[in-house]
């Protein structure tokens, strides 16, 4: 298992490596030029080599490159244009908001598939299977820009039941964590279907209903736990999706998350802000894949042994 | 062989053969201007001359949903097909070579798939700026790296198969072996592919031009229709329900397509 650990790792660093270069590269390669964009076309051309200078931009890209990497090994992202303080500080404040929603939305996410995988999957063909893919069918076709809105028309307006916007207690969370697991609870529950229709003409399955068991009771206390583990692997495939997922849905919600600071960093050309943003959500995006193969590998100890 | 019922198949089909239709001859049928500006109208509901109503600034909503499919599924299929090639053909080239080039090309995909996608494509299209053209760039940009993983493996797999030797053996060429030897071979998985890959597209055309990244206005797409109307849900929800609806449709359509897809090739194998 350690091995397993150490060797995951270390291949960890090269791809590290290259989200932060490419992050880098995006920033500094494309055509464009950040420093016209943050003043206008019509900007005096001292004023653009002033800011240029006091950007770091007039230096030779691998000097910014070298710099670049220097700070982040302190934990410096620069400073952001628009508001003047330290971009890490920025991150800080607003990355447990957004790791809240994702979490939530996950939550969200398993709390609605299970029970409609289950229904589904126990009566493959019968009215609930129907109704249940369905529902899941429907989950996966209505995009979330749209699902947030109409739940806020429903819930909020219509009902009063739950607030519209804003990050607070957990009635806050309800609406954001629905919009953005939706999408994920469909797949899910599409794979717990199919994954427990397959065990189910295992052998151990027949064995379990010769000496007696009924159909449910077979499924729930033999076959769910086979049918488990394709289930486990799409979820951690998804997971980090959830992320930046919350990007639409911070907006659609005004969640003062990570991906509100990131559009609104686009909005005002705040390129050391931007790029921050979006090397934090792609290196969480990879670490929350590396944590999910070494929970799979100690579910699975064949991955580890393989490969 | 009896061909067993594949619903999935026919209904998407039929769902995306409508979709084409909409957006090829929808505009020509129906001549209402989509720009039109009427402020006398601004908000109205369903009505005679206007069978989905008028948006904020009186613009005839069919009109627009019309004129958006245009848009919407255009850049989608353009930015597939786009994908698709530049995939299939460096996949490809990266499998025949093997080697350095081979390692080089599969780091640079496994770096950009560390990413998740509609990041990227958020990055792109903000340093880009707004527009048609850098939209389908920067989509299309992130869009090649599954395509070429999926050829890279099945060219991996087919290239020792002996008609492809035979055809080594009697002097085809690097080129011509993927292009009439291998690349067929890989059809059906890639076509799988590409159809949910339209699917997902729409809503990330969708998302970009919600966040104010992808079609600028006033040209229409679905996403930045939901975008405008959003801000008068309260008063005027129909604004949201016709390009949510539309976007819904094309995104279930296009999925079951590619369900059906699966099941058929999945068969055959």
């Amino acid at each position: 298992m350690i091995r397993y650990f150490v060797r995951r790792l270390t291949a960890l660093i090269p791809v590290a490596l290259g989200v932060v270069t490419l992050t880098f590269a995006l920033i500094h390669l494309v055509p464009g030029d950040p420093v016209v964009a943050m003043l206008g076309d019509y900007a005096a051309p001292a004023d653009v080599q002033e800011m240029r200078h006091a950007l770091g931009l007039d230096r030779p890209l691998w000097r910014q490159y070298v710099a670049f990497l220097y700070g982040l090994t302190h934990g410096d992202l620069g400073e952001s244009i628009s508001q003047r303080e330290p971009v890490s500080r920025l991150i800080r404040e607003r990355y447990p908001a957004t790791v809240e929603l994702a979490v939530a939305g996950l939550a969200a996410a398993i709390l609605i598939a299970f029970p409609l995988g289950l229904v589904a999957g126990a009566d493959p063909g019968g009215p609930g299977d129907v109704g249940a893919m369905g529902f899941a069918i429907l989950g996966i076709s209505v995009p979330h820009l749209y699902l947030g809105p109409l739940l806020m028309i429903v819930f909020s307006l219509d009902l009063g039941w739950l607030p519209l916007t804003g990050r607070g207690g957990f009635s806050h969370l309800i609406l954001p964590a629905l919009t953005l697991g939706a999408a994920l609870a469909a797949i899910l529950a599409r794979m717990l279907r199919q994954s427990l229709v397959e065990v189910s003409d295992a052998d151990y399955m027949r064995t379990a209903r010769a000496k007696g068991l009924s159909r449910p009771r077979a499924l729930i206390s033999h076959g769910l736990r086979n049918a488990l583990t394709p289930v486990v692997t799409l979820l951690g495939l998804e997971a980090g999706a959830l992320l930046t997922g919350s990007i639409v849905t911070e907006i659609i919600f005004s969640w003062p998350g990570l991906g509100r600071l990131m559009i609104a960093a686009i909005n005002n050309r705040d390129y050391p802000l931007v790029q921050g943003c979006v090397l934090v959500f792609a290196l969480s995006y990879v670490a929350v894949n590396l944590a999910t193969d070494l929970l799979y590998s100690a579910i699975d100890p064949r991955v580890r042994l393989s490969r | 062989m009896t061909r067993r019922r594949n619903p999935s198949l026919i209904a998407g089909g039929a769902i995306v053969a409508a979709l084409t239709a909409v957006a090829l001859f929808g505009p020509i049928l129906n001549r209402t201007d989509p720009l039109a500006i009427n402020l006398a109208l601004a908000l109205a509901g369903p009505g005679a001359g206007h069978p989905l109503g008028c948006d904020s600034l009186g613009r005839d909503i069919l009109a627009r949903i019309l004129a958006g499919a245009r848009v919407s599924l255009g850049v989608s299929i353009v930015v597939v097909a786009l994908s698709l090639a530049i995939g299939a053909i460096v996949g490809g080239a990266a499998a025949l070579a093997g080697g350095r080039v081979d390692g080089a090309v599969m780091r640079t995909v496994d770096i950009v798939l560390a990413f998740p996608g509609i990041l990227l494509a958020i990055a792109l299209a903000a340093i880009l700026g707004p527009g048609l053209v850098d939209l389908v760039i920067a989509l299309g940009a992130i869009g090649w790296t599954g395509y070429a993983r999926l050829v890279r493996g099945e060219v991996l797999s087919l290239r020792e198969r002996e008609y492809v030797e035979a055809a080594r053996a009697l002097g085809a060429r690097p080129g011509r072996l993927l292009f009439r030897h291998l690349l067929p071979g890989v059809a059906g998985p890639l076509a799988v592919q590409a159809t949910f890959g339209v699917g997902g597209l729409i809503i990330a055309e969708a998302a970009l031009s919600f966040l104010g990244l992808g079609v600028p206005p006033p040209a229409p797409s679905w996403g930045n229709m939901l975008d405008t109307g959003r801000a008068f849900i309260l008063v005027a929800p129909h604004l949201t329900t016709a390009p949510g609806v539309a976007i819904g449709l094309s995104v279930l359509g296009f999925n079951l397509l590619g369900d059906g897809l699966a099941q058929r090739f999945g068969r055959r194998r």
